[in-house]
C-alpha cells in the first residue's frame, strides 16, 4: 500500500446505509482478492472524507444470467471484458469517521454520522490516512500495534483509556498478558495514572514467560525500576525466581471482613446462609476480631454453641468454620500484621508508583487470589472515596487516577456476585472516585453484562466460543460487522480494539514485546504531561538527577 | 484518403452513398467521412476543385479542424449492396459459356454501366468548429456530399472515445452485431495497441449490454483477438 496521500482507487459508492454499511462497486482494475475484511478504506464524498473498514466482500452481476451462462472457459478475452463490468466485485464499507477535509489539518477525526453520497470514489487508505485517524505516538498516544498489512502505528489515547474501565479478552495463549503488559507500560510512560496489578501468575513485576520463544521477558520493574514497586505474598517463590521485591505483604486476620467471605462463596463452595453467617459473627465478636475469634473455637461442640448464640443454622456455621479454617494454610495471613496491608500499597500508589503484587504459589489458588484482591481493592476504594470527597470539599488534592488490574475477572464479576462486590461497584460508578478497572479474562461470557457494558475500551484477542464473542461485542456499535472481523483473528498477537481510546475499531498485530529493541523503545519515558502544572494528581517521584536539573533551571 | 462516392439519400441517422466505381464500396464496418470542404487542395476523383461550395450549414470562417471547413460527418458502413441501376431491368444470368467470372465481366463491359454499388452509412458523430463530437450532427450531410474513406489517424481519433457504440447498438440496424464486430476489428488496427483497444471497447460494450448477456457474448465472440 502506498504512502501517497490518496491510496489505490477501488471503485464507486453505489448504495448502502449508515446501519448496513456503504456498498462500493469495484472498478475492473480492483480485484476482490486484493481486499480483506478489515482493510481500511477512504471514501471521498462531496463534502467529507470518510474512513471505514471493509466488512463484507461479494461478487455481483448486472445480469443474473451470468450464473447460468458464464463466459466460455477457453476465451480469456471475454472473461477479461466481463469481469469488472457485467460481473463485478463489491465490498461493504462501514464508515466510522470523517477526516479533516484537507490532509494536514489538525482537526481530529470525528465519528461519522452520515455516509458518502452516490458515486463517491473509494480508495484503499494510505499510511497518511491511517496516521491521521490513529494518531502519532506522542505524550498522549501510545503505540499499541500495527494494522494488518501496514507499517503505520495504531495508537491508543491514553487519557481516554484510563478514564473508564478496560477489558482485555482472548482465549488462552492468544496474547492477553503481552497486550496487558504493553498497556501498563503505556500508562506508566504517560504518567497520567497509577496502577495496582494483582499479578496472579507473577508475570508483570520482575519477569514473565514467552512460551513460544521459550525465553523470559522483562517485567515492569526491570523497565521502570524507579516507578514500579513490587510486593509479594510469597517471598520464597519470588526469591527463587530472582524477582526483586520491594515489600513482602502480610495480611492480618483482622483485615478480613464478612464481605470478603461473600466473594469466596463460589471458590469455597459455601451456601448463602453460611456465607452471611460471617456478619452475625462480626456482630458477636466485633469488627476485626471475628475471624480470629471464630477460628479459635476448639471443636464442633463450641461451634454448635456459638450457632445457637448468634442464631445461625449450626450446619451452615460448621461448614463456614471448616472452610475458613482452610485459610490458615496461607502463609501471608498472620495474626499480627504490621501496618495495614492496603495502606502500604496505597502509599506507594499515591506517590505515583505502580504496584505489582505477585501472588507466587498462591496464584494457583483461586480462593487466595479472590480474597486478597477483593480485600485490598475494597480498602483502596474506600481510601479513594475519602480522598475524593475531601478534595471536593476543598480539603486536599484530587487523588491520582488509579487502575486496578485483575485476571480471571469472571471470578469477581460473575452476574451472581457482581452487584455485591467492590469490583462491580468500581465498574459501575465509572471513574467517579478516580478508580477504574482493567479486567483480563478468557471467558468474558462469565462476566456480568452490565459490567461489560461499562468498559470504555475493549481489546480482544481471538475468541472461539460464540457466547464469549457475543459478550465482548455486546453494545458495541456495528457489533454485527465486528463479529466477522473478530472471528478471523489469528490465534496469537492479533487483537481487535474498540472503544473510547480509539476513533474507530481496528484489528492490530500487537506491538512486539520481548526483544532488546522493544525494551529500548518501551523503556523511554514520555510522560511530559505528567509534570505539566495543574494536572490533577500529577505528582511524580522525582529522581535525584531530575531534581537537580530542575533546581538548576529554577535558579536561572 | 480516396473519395469513394456521393451521398444520394440522407436522413438524420444515416445516409446512402453511391460509389463511383462498381464494387468500390468500403468494407462493412469501415469508417467514412462526408461533407466538410477540404481547406486545401484535396485529391479527389477527377481532381475536383476544393473549396468550391461552402457548406450552407456552417457560417463562414468556422471549422479549421483537420484541414476541413464546415461540418464533417463520420459514419460506419452498415450495409453494402450492388444492384441494377434501373430497377425495371432485372439482372440476367449470362455466364453459362464463360470459363471464369472474370471472363464474364470482361466479355460484358456494359455491366459496369448497368450495375451500381451502393452503401449505407450510420452516422456516429461529427466534427464542427468546436471539435469532434460523438453524437449526431444537427443536420445530415447534403445529397451529393462527397464521401471519403478515413485514414488510420482519423479512425484512431474517431474511435478513441467509445461513445459511438451506443449509436451502433441502437434499434433499427439490421445485423448490428456484425457491424459492431467488423467496425471494432477494423478500428483496432488503427490503434497503437490493438488488443488494449479491443479490451477497452469490450468493456464499453459490456457497459452498454450489461442487461443482455447473450448479445454481449455474441459480439465479443466476433471481436475476440485471442
Ligand atoms: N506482543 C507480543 N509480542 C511478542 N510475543 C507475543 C505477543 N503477544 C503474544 N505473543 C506470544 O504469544 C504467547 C502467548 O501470549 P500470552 O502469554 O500473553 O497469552 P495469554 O492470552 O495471556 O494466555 P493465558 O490465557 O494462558 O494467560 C506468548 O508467550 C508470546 O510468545
Ligand atoms: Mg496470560
Amino acid at each position: 500500500m502506498g504512502d501517497d496521500a490518496q491510496g489505490r482507487p477501488l471503485g464507486v459508492v453505489v448504495g448502502g446505509s449508515l446501519t448496513q454499511g456503504v456498498e462500493v462497486r469495484l472498478d475492473s482494475g480492483a480485484s476482490v482478492e486484493d481486499l480483506k475484511v478489515g482493510t481500511f478504506v477512504t471514501i471521498q464524498g462531496a463534502r467529507h472524507r470518510f474512513m471505514g473498514v471493509v466488512t463484507d466482500i461479494a461478487l455481483d452481476s448486472a445480469d443474473p444470467r451470468i450464473k447460468h451462462t458464464p463466459p466460455p472457459a477457453g476465451n480469456s478475452f471475454i472473461a477479461q471484458v466481463v469481469s469488472g463490468t457485467v460481473a463485478y466485485g463489491a465490498i461493504t464499507v462501514s464508515p466510522h469517521v470523517t477526516l479533516p477535509a484537507a490532509l494536514g489539518d489538525d482537526d481530529p477525526p470525528l465519528a461519522a454520522k452520515t455516509i458518502p453520497s452516490h458515486f463517491s470514489r473509494a480508495y484503499t487508505a494510505s499510511q497518511r490516512d491511517v496516521e491521521v485517524v490513529f494518531g502519532k505516538e506522542d505524550e498522549r498516544h501510545f503505540w499499541i500495534g500495527n494494522p494488518l498489512d501496514m507499517e503505520t502505528k495504531v495508537c491508543l489515547d491514553m487519557d481516554e483509556l484510563v478514564k473508564r474501565s478496560i477489558g482485555v479478552f482472548g482465549k488462552t495463549g492468544t496474547g492477553k498478558t503481552f497486550l496487558t503488559r504493553l498497556l501498563l507500560v503505556g500508562i506508566l510512560q504517560r504518567g497520567r495514572a497509577s496502577s495496582i496489578i494483582f499479578d496472579m501468575h507473577s508475570e508483570y513485576g520482575w519477569s514473565g514467560q514467552d512460551t513460544d520463544r521459550s525465553r523470559q521477558v522483562k517485567g515492569l520493574k526491570q523497565l521502570f525500576p524507579a516507578q514500579v514497586s513490587t510486593f509479594t505474598l510469597d517471598e520464597a517463590s519470588s526469591r527463587r525466581r530472582g524477582s526483586q521485591v520491594d515489600e513482602v505483604l502480610r495480611i492480618g486476620y483482622q483485615e478480613v471482613e464478612p464481605e470478603d467471605v461473600q466473594m469466596l462463596r463460589e471458590t469455597l463452595n459455601l451456601s448463602e446462609v453460611a456465607a452471611s453467617a460471617a456478619f452475625n459473627l462480626e456482630r458477636e465478636f466485633g469488627q476485626g476480631k471475628w475471624l480470629l475469634g471464630f477460628l479459635a473455637l476448639q471443636d464442633r461442640a463450641a461451634v454448635h454453641d456459638l450457632a445457637e448464640k448468634v442464631q445461625v443454622n449450626p450446619q451452615a456455621l460448621l461448614s463456614l468454620y471448616n472452610r475458613l479454617d482452610g485459610l490458615r494454610r496461607y502463609g501471608f495471613l498472620v495474626e499480627q500484621a504490621g501496618p495495614d496491608a492496603a495502606a502500604q500499597i496505597i502509599q506507594h500508589a499515591e506517590k505515583g508508583r505502580h504496584v505489582v503484587l505477585e501472588f507466587g504459589r498462591y496464584g494457583n489458588d483461586p480462593t487466595a487470589y479472590v480474597l486478597v484482591s477483593n480485600l485490598l481493592s475494597r480498602r483502596i476504594h474506600q481510601r479513594y472515596v475519602a480522598l475524593k470527597e475531601e478534595a471536593e470539599g476543598g480539603g486536599g488534592r484530587e487523588p491520582r487516577p488509579l487502575v486496578l488490574v485483575i485476571e480471571e475477572a469472571h471470578k469477581f464479576l460473575s452476574p451472581a456476585i457482581a452487584s455485591q462486590t467492590i469490583f462491580g461497584t468500581i465498574a459501575r460508578e465509572l471513574r467517579k472516585y478516580n478508580v477504574t478497572l482493567m479486567v483480563i479474562d478468557q471467558r468474558p461470557s462469565g462476566i456480568d453484562p452490565e459490567v461489560l457494558s461499562q468498559l470504555g475500551t475493549r481489546l480482544t484477542c481471538q475468541l472461539e466460543n460464540e457466547r464469549d464473542i457475543d459478550a465482548v461485542l455486546a453494545g458495541a456499535p456495528g457489533g454485527r460487522q465486528l463479529r466477522s472481523v473478530l472471528s478471523r483473528l489469528e490465534s496469537r498477537q492479533q487483537a481487535l480494539l474498540f472503544g473510547h481510546a480509539l476513533p474507530m475499531p481496528v484489528v492490530v498485530r500487537t506491538r512486539e514485546y520481548g526483544s532488546d529493541q522493544s525494551y529500548t523503545q518501551l523503556g523511554r519515558r514520555l510522560g511530559v504531561g505528567a509534570r505539566r502544572p495543574g494536572l490533577p494528581g500529577g505528582t511524580e517521584i522525582e529522581t535525584a538527577e531530575a531534581r537537580l536539573e530542575r533546581e538548576i533551571k529554577d535558579l536561572f | 484518403m480516396a473519395r469513394v462516392g456521393e451521398v444520394t439519400q440522407t436522413a438524420s441517422t444515416g445516409f446512402t452513398v453511391q460509389c463511383y466505381k462498381l464494387y468500390a464500396a468500403p468494407a462493412l464496418g469501415a469508417l467514412v467521412r462526408a461533407g466538410g470542404t477540404p481547406a486545401s487542395g484535396d485529391s479527389g476523383i477527377g481532381g475536383l476543385a476544393a473549396g468550391s461550395s461552402p457548406n450552407p450549414l456552417i457560417p463562414a470562417g468556422h471549422g479549421q479542424q483537420q484541414g476541413f471547413t464546415g461540418t464533417v460527418v463520420y459514419g460506419v458502413v452498415c450495409r453494402v449492396s450492388t444492384e441494377p441501376l434501373d430497377p425495371g431491368r432485372p439482372v440476367l444470368a449470362r455466364g453459362e459459356s464463360a470459363a471464369t467470372e472474370e471472363e464474364l465481366y470482361r466479355s460484358n463491359p456494359q455491366l459496369e454501366r448497368l450495375l451500381t454499388s451502393r452503401f449505407e452509412v450510420l452516422i456516429i458523430g461529427h466534427q464542427d468548429a468546436e471539435g469532434s463530437r460523438p453524437f449526431l450532427p444537427p443536420l445530415p450531410p447534403r445529397v451529393h456530399s462527397f464521401v471519403y474513406g478515413c485514414n488510420p489517424e482519423e479512425v484512431a481519433q474517431c474511435t478513441a472515445r467509445l461513445d459511438f457504440l451506443h449509436l451502433l447498438l441502437g434499434p433499427g440496424l439490421i445485423a448490428a452485431d456484425e457491424v459492431v464486430g467488423a467496425c471494432l476489428r477494423g478500428a483496432a488496427q488503427a490503434h497503437s495497441d490493438p488488443d488494449q483497444f479491443l479490451l477497452r471497447a469490450g468493456r464499453a460494450l459490456a457497459g452498454e449490454l450489461a442487461q443482455d448477456l447473450p448479445r454481449l457474448n455474441a459480439i465479443l465472440h466476433r471481436v475476440a483477438p485471442w
